[in-house]
């Protein structure tokens, strides 16, 4: 790593802290030797994490029964704050990696690390090679792309557009992979593979969503442990426990306001409700809403990095730096918006001609069996997942919100539902959820704390989770979505 | 006749006409559906919504729907349904939410009549009511179906079905007031219009969503539904609970179902996903369709019977753009082409075999012996006597267990105690070795050896006529030819059977079409007598194949060639005068047409052995005639051995392998013996010979085999008073200068092998134990201890 002689100039070694105003290195091992921040996520005070554990018997049976490391880790801790959903994610999860299947287990978590590191999630990647290993894998893999055989290598592309633009899968990409030959993947393994890569592309943004910290135990010692999580300034790290900051305090002065926005936005709901049968959009005025929320998600860049430094130059940071990415190929490929300016026009995936409900989940189910079912029970556990609460209020009707947050991030996978008045979207996603949105879904490794915290102040942590158990589903349904169409298209 | 008449007065006297034809539609259709006349159809998409006429020999477009420069979402149809009682009327449900109707009628260009845009979310369904003129149903993904008067600008009333998305709504043709209604958590409800409130019924249908249903046309009560399980099922919802009457397992998750105008069991149905054709199901045979319909390259979206009261036109909208008739007579029907017998083997050899019942009639004839020797369970399954119909099958299952102990090994074991390898000239020892094998009852195994003796060692008249007398007396002594024919015959009659032959990667089928040839030479009439002699019987024989009997059977395939070649220009003669017994077909004629004769041992022997005995002695009289050297048989003789050993008899190989030695050594690699050799001794280790497997190591040739038993023959002993190891000596101690084993009898050291009780642990030279045992039970060492030796 020559990451000093790539820079330019001295100046470049060094960054400031948009937040902070803290004078960062670039050098990663100095900035992150040390978490900060106890408890599982950097995000959610380490309280509000534990209390809901210590209560829950269910977890503990659910880590035991499913787990797939056997113990309780990070994200189990964080998702634990939904109960209900934390059991069909383990037992997809477990079912996926564990269960029988077409590919070998060591496979498994391969494809796993390759999915995780499109999006250089470390805190992934350091688990499966663990349980790579532990599976029997041959050490040599971890070494990078080269080392494994080509079979698993040419996985590579898919893992790719998958990863960043799933729309761009089509069906030449399945032939390359099952057409005969040498290397050629089964179509039941390369639906397996698929679910694999979409699950851990969706996981990935749910550890950079919610600020996952890395497992402390000091046994296992990959040399990953010191990469950073991210271009993470101490302060985006810092959990409110332990430092108090600048931008804490920032918070706190915005309370005022955020009471405000909580109320309107709720306002804002009930009137979506009860204005629907009164007011009727144009059909026109409808595509145009879906084009304009889909354009308009082009100016949602994902948040401050852009600002603070060249975007350029933080794509290289991120090249160069990264061990993880010797399990990946092509590392500057990334999301590129649906609706570029100027380009050619992509079109739109009617999500009425290919739904998970009718054809996913057959296709799905066929080739892989029964893991339709565990992902239709957790798709529709989350998307049916409600308390009746929010923030500070109760026995609110949060159909429309979550219905939002879902089609939001299909629409930036250009997935388009003829039912649905994306002008919705507008009214209930303010400007700062919109950001963070994005960036979990198309950037996942850009997430700071400063997005996590500047969104929807008033709102629980837990809520915030749920946020993000939604958009990680909904992540995973598009992936999904993009390359079981291609599949279907491949077979007929 | 009588249901074309009958068709031709619902018609009202013109009956329909047309062809399997299809037309290229412009984009994919999501639904299709007919006018009442029959002579038009209509087919709705996302960017498809045209009226086209079915005539006689092609579809025509009449009109399109989709007008105006910008179609709206409006247009994007997930459903269509024609009204029956209007020609002009039509509705649509949008993929938006918003359900319109059309009248055909209106005289501008666009005939959109009426918009209701009351649901949330896609309409997945509308259904017109089957007798009322103005009533629409539709139901929605939000989960809330709605009933509209096209007279009124709103809907009359709404229904919610407390649950998720309404995927499929059907008025009851019968009941003026019912419709059903299916959802995607797998519930079908069922409701009257009348009542909003609440449903009337309510039931689980399938596991996950119930994609579509169907009322009865004429039975009232029955509604067929399908769903995302890949099953159809079919209610009976006049008792008290709705009651599953019939279920068909598809292949594919199941979009759309039909039943089949005039006839009471039919239904169609297609799949949402994977598979493209259309079924046509018997409800009571669910498990073949009764018809099938290739045509579409992707998934049909939408099927119609093109008349109520018609049952042969089927047409059919599909996503790849084409909308087809077909015609029932056209349709490929899988019975014909699936396979009627079925067989497997169970995981203790066991057998079942199903075929039709009308197969296994015929061979009752031959049921006795079955029935005797083997304990057949015998099952029959009639499906449905009641109402018997064209095509359907009722096959017979019988399962045939294995004799107990038939499955064994212990010929295995018996020969390989018996066999004489070494220490006898080559003479004794075949002659030995072929009555071991002809005690155990295998004879071809013992007419080997009796050949190789006669190959090699000085032939002479004594044993010609011991061979012939052995012939003679393995025909009387079991039975007969009937077991030869009846495989024959058998093995015509039961495809499978020859089938499964050939996966088990065995030759006999190949044996069974030599033998029917009609170039039979009597030798091979012969080597079967003898091969009917195995204590297998012959029903099972044939059918079961078990390992056994498959070696005892299958030499008959060695011996056949064998002969052929054995017997070169000499033989001529001799065959020539055997010709005239019958030849194989007729003969097998013969005896499939009189069971009894196979009954009769006498009979059999009589013919039997006559032939044999002369073919057998004119062998040897020819042997003896030319003196060939026995260097002349040595292929042969390599030949059997591998033949022998790909059958899986590696005993034989290695045994007539040792017995020959020098003489047969050369001619086969190396490799090949010590793959034998190996084989037959894990074998005999398998089956704890260690004595046997020991002798065959010994005797081997091979180095890599006679290397075996030298490695890891050290054991090692500590001394029974310092506990500490021996290394020079096994009965003297080093270090405390005892000796270790003292006999208890003898009382001096034992340096050989030492026997002990484990009991009480004394023991001495075996021979004074045994001699010691014979006279009292307790232990010679006096300890009191009554020793147990096994």
């Amino acid at each position: 790593m020559n990451r000093g002689g790539s820079s330019p100039s001295a100046a470049a070694n060094y960054l400031l802290c948009t937040n902070c105003r803290k004078v960062l290195r670039k050098d990663k091992r100095i900035r992150v030797s040390q978490p900060l921040t106890r408890g599982p996520s950097a995000f959610i005070p380490e309280k509000e994490v534990v209390q809901a554990n210590t209560v829950d018997e269910r977890t503990n049976f659910l880590v035991e029964e499913y787990s797939t490391s056997g113990r309780l880790d990070n994200i189990t801790q964080v998702m634990s704050l939904h109960t209900q959903y934390l059991e069909s994610f383990l037992r997809s999860q477990f079912y996926m990696l564990r269960m029988d299947g077409p590919l070998p287990l060591p496979h498994r978590h391969y494809i796993a690390i390759m999915a995780a590191a499109r999006h250089q999630c470390s805190y992934l990647i350091n688990m499966h090679v663990d349980e790579f290993l532990k599976t029997g894998g041959i050490a040599e893999w971890l070494n990078g792309l080269e080392y494994v055989p080509q079979r698993l290598k040419n996985l590579n592309e898919i893992n790719k557009l998958l990863a960043h633009r799933p729309w761009l899968i089509t069906k030449e990409h399945i032939q390359k992979l099952v057409k005969t030959g040498e290397n050629n993947w089964s179509l039941p393994e390369l639906v397996h593979a698929v679910v694999l890569l979409a699950h851990y592309h969706a996981l990935a943004s749910f550890v950079f969503g919610s600020g996952i910290n890395p497992e402390r135990d000091p046994e296992i010692s990959n040399g990953f442990r010191l990469i950073s999580v991210n271009n993470f300034c101490v302060c985006d790290l810092a959990n409110d426990n332990n430092i108090e900051n600048a931008s804490l305090t920032g918070n706190n002065f915005g309370i005022v306001d955020s009471l405000s926005e909580l109320e309107a936005l709720m306002d804002r709901m009930k009137r979506l409700r009860e204005e629907r049968e009164d007011e009727e959009a144009s059909q026109e005025e409808m595509t145009t809403r879906f084009e304009k929320e889909k354009k308009e998600s082009l100016f949602v860049v994902s948040g401050d990095t852009f600002h603070s430094f060249p975007h350029s130059d933080f794509e290289d940071d991120m090249i160069i730096t990264s061990d993880v990415s010797r399990y990946i190929e092509d590392p500057g490929f990334g999301y590129e918006d649906f609706a570029r300016r100027g380009e050619e026009h992509l079109p739109t995936f009617r999500a009425q001609d290919y739904t998970w409900e009718n054809h996913g989940f057959s296709l799905v189910n066929r080739l892989y069996s029964d893991i339709g079912h565990l992902l239709d029970e957790k798709f529709r556990m989350v998307y049916n997942l409600t308390y009746n609460t929010m923030a500070t209020h109760e026995d609110v009707d949060t159909t429309t919100l979550r219905r939002a947050l879902f089609n939001y991030v299909h629409c930036m996978f250009g997935i388009r539902y003829d039912d649905y008045d994306y002008g919705e979207v507008n009214q209930l996603l303010e400007r700062s959820l919109k950001v963070y949105i994005k960036t979990v879904t198309c950037y996942p490794e850009r997430t700071t704390k400063r997005m996590y915290d500047s969104y929807w102040r008033q709102f629980k942590h837990s809520e915030k989770v749920h946020v993000n158990l939604l958009l990680m589903e909904a992540r995973m349904q598009a992936e999904l979505l993009y390359a079981l169409r291609a599949i279907t298209r491949h077979l007929t | 006749m009588e249901k074309m008449s009958r068709v031709t007065t619902a018609l009202g006297g013109s009956a329909l006409t047309g062809r399997t034809m299809h037309c290229h539609l412009d984009a994919p259709a999501n639904a299709i559906s007919v006018c009442r006349d029959a002579a038009q159809v209509v087919v709705a998409g996302r960017s498809i919504f045209k009226i086209y006429a079915i005539e006689d020999e092609q579809f025509v477009e009449k009109l399109n729907l989709r007008v105006g420069r910008k179609p709206s979402l409006n247009l994007s149809c997930a459903d269509v349904v024609w009204h029956q009682m209007d020609e002009n009327l039509l509705a649509t449900a949008a993929t938006n939410g918003v359900v319109v109707t059309w009248n055909l009628g209106r005289p501008s260009r666009n005939k959109q009549d009426q918009l209701f845009t009351e649901h949330k979310r896609t309409v997945n369904k509308v259904c017109f009511h089957p007798t009322e003129a103005h009533v629409l149903l539709s139901g929605s993904q939000d989960g809330f179906m709605k009933c509209f008067d096209l007279r009124r600008k709103d809907s009359v009333s709404t229904f919610s079905g407390q649950s998720e998305s309404v995927r499929d709504v059907q008025f009851s043709i019968r009941d003026y007031f019912t419709f059903a209604s299916t959802f995607e958590n797998g519930n079908v409800q069922l409701w009257d219009i009348r009542r909003p409130d609440r449903c009337e019924r309510m039931f689980t249908a399938h596991n996950g969503p119930v994609f579509c249903c169907d009322w009865h046309p004429e039975d009232r009560g029955w509604l067929a539904t399908g769903g995302r399980d890949k099953m159809v099922k079919v209610w009976d919802m006049t008792t008290h609970r709705a009651k599953e009457v019939h279920c068909v397992q598809t292949i594919a998750s199941v979009a759309r179902v039909k039943w089949r105008p005039e006839c009471r069991h039919h239904l169609a149905t297609c799949s949402m996903m994977v598979d493209h054709n259309i079924y046509v199901w018997d409800v009571r045979r669910p498990f073949v369709p009764a018809a099938m319909f290739e045509e579409h390259r992707d998934v049909t979206t939408g099927i119609a019977w093109r008349h109520p009261h018609d049952p042969s036109f089927l047409l059919s909208g599909s996503k790849d753009s084409t909308l087809c008739q077909h015609l029932f007579r056209d349709a490929s029907q899988p019975v014909e082409r699936a396979n009627p017998e079925g067989l497997c083997y169970g995981l203790f050899g066991d057998l079942a075999f199903a075929a039709k019942e009308s197969l296994v009639a015929t061979e009752s004839g031959r049921k006795p012996y079955a029935g005797d020797r083997r304990h057949p369970i015998f099952f029959k399954r009639k499906l449905d006597p009641a109402e018997p119909f064209v095509g359907l099958a009722s096959s017979a299952l019988s399962v045939f267990e294995i004799e107990p102990g038939s499955g064994s090994m212990s010929w295995f074991v018996d020969t390989a105690e018996r066999y004489a390898l070494a220490g006898r000239p080559l003479a004794e020892l075949c002659d030995h070795n072929a009555k071991v094998a002809r005690e155990l009852g295998r004879n071809q195994v013992a007419q080997t050896w009796t050949m190789l003796r006669i190959i090699y060692c000085s032939p002479g008249l004594a044993s010609a006529t011991s061979l012939n007398h052995s012939v003679g007396k393995g025909s009387s002594c079991g039975l007969p030819l009937m077991n030869s024919f009846n495989l024959k015959d058998m093995a015509p009659g039961l495809g499978s059977e020859t089938r499964l032959d050939r996966s088990k990667g065995d030759t006999r089928s190949d044996t069974v079409l030599l033998d029917s040839s009609a170039t039979l030479i009597t030798n091979e009439d012969n080597e079967e007598t003898e091969g009917s002699d195995v204590p297998a019987d012959y029903l099972l024989g044939d059918v079961e194949g078990e390992e056994e009997e498959l070696y005892l059977l299958d030499p008959e395939h060695a011996h056949p060639e064998e002969p052929e070649y054995v017997l070169p220009q000499e033989a001529f003669p001799l065959r020539h005068e055997i010709v005239d017994t019958p030849p194989g077909p007729e003969h097998l004629q013969d005896k499939a047409d009189s069971p009894h004769v196979s009954g009769s041992e006498a009979d059999a022997a009589s013919l039997a052995p006559v032939d044999s005995s002369f073919s057998l002695i004119s062998i040897s009289h020819a042997l003896y005639d030319t003196r060939l050297p026995p260097d002349f048989f040595s292929a042969l003789v390599c030949d059997m051995l591998r033949f022998y050993a790909e059958q899986g008899d590696v005993q034989m190989a290695v045994s007539v392998l040792i017995v020959l030695g020098e003489r047969v050594r050369k001619d086969i690699d190396e490799q090949t013996q010590e793959h034998w050799y190996t084989s037959y001794i894990d074998l005999l280790q398998r089956f704890c010979l260690w004595n046997v497997s020991n002798q065959v190591v010994k005797l081997s040739t091979s180095r890599a085999i006679s290397c075996l038993n030298q490695a890891s023959t050290t054991l090692h002993v500590n001394c029974s008073h310092c506990k500490r190891p021996m290394s020079s000596r096994g009965w003297v101690c080093d270090r405390c200068h005892r000796c270790a084993s003292m006999c208890a009898v003898c009382h001096h050291v034992v340096k050989g092998l030492f026997v002990w009780c484990q009991g009480c642990s004394h023991g001495g030279h075996l021979q004074h134990i045994m001699k010691w045992l014979e006279g009292s039970s307790h232990c010679p060492a006096g300890c009191g201890h009554l020793c147990e030796y096994s």
